[in-house]
């Protein structure tokens, strides 16, 4: 199983590499998101602000929405020429290919989430205290993230009705995780009255939860498609 | 002897249409079986309910042993499928793709051909195991390369990425796939089309080398011609079923088994049907 | 497997179509419009009969006989609608959880039981809904607002979209089967998503410190004498009809299977009249005779 996650993983990165659509369309558009945010909750920054109190949770919603989009494009790939049928046909064992899958996106992720977490720094005026809780957060958010995000892009792979069902079905399960990631980074700004790693605890939890279900449940669905 | 694939009165549904509606056939290992039939028939839908890909509603269907209604998942590494599509990423190169194809069935596949390597017929068992050491040896590099070199691939085109290529190109790659991957059965649709006159030769003798290896092929296939020299058994697919008709080979017996559709056919011959 | 094929042998030698039967003969004998109700049926009947004269008990006892709260004044009348409606909604996520179990469990998978969980999801849905409504309509003049960041009210919230997500998963058309089960098991991922939600939201809430606005329910009423009568009989009313509702939308999907099934059996003879027709120009054409 993790010979073929480590196979898949490659071969997505390696798509990505020489197709560039990760960096080149999701990048700009989170930085879009957050202009947008800026301009809907601006324009004073600094301290007392809108964007300075709420910078955090920004930060979190445009992660999310590009989740969404790394995990419709890790599945486009498969479903070229009309045929999904390649994965399956493969050969690999479907917790595998979840696991490598997963992966992959989790790598551009959290790319995307160093370049997010500069701008949005830059943008609402936040200085990045706490970069060592800021930083595991990131991690643990996104293992959980693209673990719900691998599964629900199995259910919307393929035509047929079902391109828009992945942000339907992708945020209110990772609602939760939301909330215990915009928590944490508020920790590590010092805002919260709470101290320590608390929701990081709860982040993790999530995130061994959702990996463990996806594992299980996506060969099924992948069948389906 | 066991045959390869036993299907009895086979019904594969999509949504509510009828992809087969009731398919019996008999492959015996080493047969070349040529599929027949108009658009629409089935044809298709055949090959890929052989491969595992479409559940199956009814009837009972046995593919290289394994119970294609409990499990359809784990025959396919035992098999290619070449389908309508060609199941090749666009970003990666020739090369990439058809390595990413090999390692990926290698790991079941190198313990599957093990346990085999202990039951096959003599023949086989010797081919076997000259593949399983080039497999052991190197990481399937070295069946890469051939695969590649005998479709014409090797040169320029071997690191030339597959959205750069066209389609007969693309076509010939996605039959390095399947010749790379060595499968006991193979399962093509439509092998000959989009290749040029050359790479139709080369399929007809892939398919007659992969048969003396001891593989079993079946294929759909428009060109008649071709397809008749190539194959030892013609089947008619039509409405969803299938209809055994006797190639023209000489002593070659036409099959009469019972087969649901073969009182049709015979009342089809000049009688009026509504 | 949910079709399976009947009389096949006797069907073989006379190439009569083969018809494939949905389930067997209970199934066709209860779905025929004709005949006189069966048990179930009319143990369905009264289910409902019952809800709804429960129902109108409910309302007269709830808006005409119960003596007003002292804290809350008429606005405790909600009392007998909204916590039964919530309780209602519970009991329709919980069976749509069991029944995606028992059909993704081997021994007992049958399409009974997703038809039954796709009931259950829709009914719960629909009483989600009134939920957040009923409680909206409580908290605005009890809190000030419509909304409050509450973990019941917040989970409850999201349950409603997460089902409406199902419900859309539902939807995609397929094999019937293979509908089944990715539904089957988009509800069990669902449905472990409830008690994440609502915990995290508790903690949320608590770490805050925020004006602990409670739900109202959990709120100081002291209920006794006639409305506590009131309240029971609003919960076993509504799950009455709450039972009566699920009933009728798996009778529905048993209706639909069997139109389905019949249109199958049609379906299948055209197929294969496409092929003879075919044969029939093919031979003529090129002359060739068998």
């Amino acid at each position: 199983m993790l010979r073929d996650a480590l196979l898949v993983a490659g071969k997505d990165l390696r798509i990505e590499l020489r197709s560039r659509v990760a960096i080149g369309q999701v990048v700009p558009f989170a930085l879009v998101v957050l202009l947008l945010f800026g301009l809907a909750l601006g324009p004073s920054v600094g301290r007392g602000s809108v964007l300075y109190s709420a910078a955090a949770g920004l930060f979190w919603i445009a992660v999310l929405l590009a989740t969404v989009l790394g995990v419709q494009r890790s599945f486009s790939i498969e479903a070229v020429d009309g045929a999904s049928d390649g994965l399956r046909l493969s050969g690999l064992d479907p917790a595998g290919i979840f696991l490598g899958k997963a992966a992959a996106i989790g790598c551009e992720l959290l790319v995307l989430e160093l370049i997010l977490a500069l701008a949005s720094a830059l943008l609402y005026d936040r200085p990045l205290t706490g970069a060592v809780l800021l930083l595991a957060t990131c991690a643990v958010a996104t293992v959980g993230l693209v673990a719900i995000g691998t599964l629900y892009g199995a259910v919307s792979l393929g035509a047929r009705q079902r391109e828009t069902l992945l942000p339907l079905l992708f945020f209110p399960m990772v609602a939760p995780l939301l909330l215990a990631a915009t928590k944490s980074w508020e920790e590590a700004y010092g805002t919260s009255g709470h101290q320590g790693t608390g929701w990081l605890d709860v982040l993790a939890v999530f995130a061994v939860a959702y990996l463990a279900i996806g594992t299980v449940a996506f060969g099924p669905l992948l069948e389906d498609a | 002897m066991i045959p390869v694939i036993s299907l009895r009165d086979v019904v594969a549904l999509s949504g509510r249409f009828p992809l087969l509606a009731g398919v019996t056939l008999d492959v015996q290992q080493c047969e070349i079986v040529h599929l027949r039939g108009a658009n629409g028939a089935g044809k298709s839908s055949l090959l890929r309910m052989l491969s595992g890909l479409v559940p199956i509603t009814a009837g009972s269907a046995m593919v290289l042993g394994h119970d294609l209604v409990v499990d359809r998942i784990s025959v396919r590494r035992e098999l290619a499928l070449l389908g309508h599509a060609s199941f090749l990423y666009d970003d990666l190169t020739v090369e990439d793709n058809v390595r990413f194809a090999l390692r990926a069935s290698r790991a079941e596949g190198a313990r599957a051909s093990r346990a085999e390597g202990a039951r096959a017929s003599r023949a086989e068992g010797a081919r076997a195991s000259r593949a399983e050491g080039a497999a052991g040896s190197l990481t399937g590099a070295d069946g890469a390369q051939q695969a590649l070199a005998r479709l014409g691939l090797a040169g320029r085109l071997r690191t030339t990425r597959v959205s750069r290529l066209s389609a007969g190109q693309r076509r010939r790659a996605a039959i390095a796939v399947v010749v790379a991957r060595r499968p006991r059965l193979w399962l093509l649709d439509e092998p000959h089309a989009g290749l040029d006159a050359s790479g139709r030769l080369l399929v007809d003798e892939l398919v007659l080398e992969a048969r003396d290896a001891g593989a079993t092929i079946v294929f759909a296939s428009h060109e008649l011609d071709n397809a008749e020299r190539l194959a030892d058994r013609t089947v008619e697919v039509s409405g969803g079923r299938v209809v055994e008709v006797a190639n023209e080979a000489p002593g070659a017996t036409p099959l009469v088994d019972g087969v649901v559709g073969e009182p049709a056919h015979e009342e089809d011959i000049g009688v009026d049907v509504a | 497997m949910s079709l399976t094929t009947t009389t096949l042998d006797e069907q073989l030698d006379d190439d009569a179509p083969i018809t494939v039967a949905v389930e067997t003969g209970a199934f066709r004998r209860s779905t025929n419009p004709r005949r006189s109700k069966t048990r179930g049926e009319q143990i369905i009947a009264i289910v409902g009969a019952l809800g709804l004269i429960g129902m109108v008990f409910t309302v007269w006892l709830g808006l005409w006989i119960t003596p007003p709260d002292e804290f809350m004044g008429n606005l405790v009348r909600l009392l007998y609608v909204h916590p039964a409606i919530a309780w209602v909604m519970y009991l329709a996520y919980g069976g749509a959880f069991l029944s995606s179990l028992a059909y993704l469990w081997r021994r007992t998978r049958s399409p009974k039981w997703d038809r039954l969980a796709g009931s259950f999801a829709e009914v719960g849905v629909v009483f989600t809904g009134l939920t957040l409504v009923t409680g909206s309509i409580w908290g605005r003049p009890t809190w000030g607002a419509w909304w409050t960041w509450d973990p019941l009210l917040t989970t409850t919230a999201l349950l409603f979209v997460l089902y409406l997500g199902y419900l859309a998963v539902r939807r995609i058309p397929g094999d019937p089967e293979v509908c089944a089960r990715r539904s089957a098991i988009a509800a069990l991922v669902a449905f472990v998503d409830v008690p994440i939600c609502y915990f995290s939201v508790l903690w949320w809430r608590s770490l805050h410190q925020a004006p602990t606005v409670d739900d109202p329910i959990n709120g100081k009423t002291y209920i006794h004498g006639s409305m506590a009568w009131t309240l029971l009989l609003s919960f076993v009313a509504l799950t009455l009809v709450f039972s009566w509702l699920v009933a009728q939308r798996y009778r529905l999907y048993n209706l639909a299977a069997l139109e389905e099934e019949q249109g199958l059996s049609y379906a299948l003879d055209e197929r294969r009249s496409e092929g003879a027709e075919s044969t029939v120009g093919g031979n003529v054409m090129s002359g060739t005779s068998s």
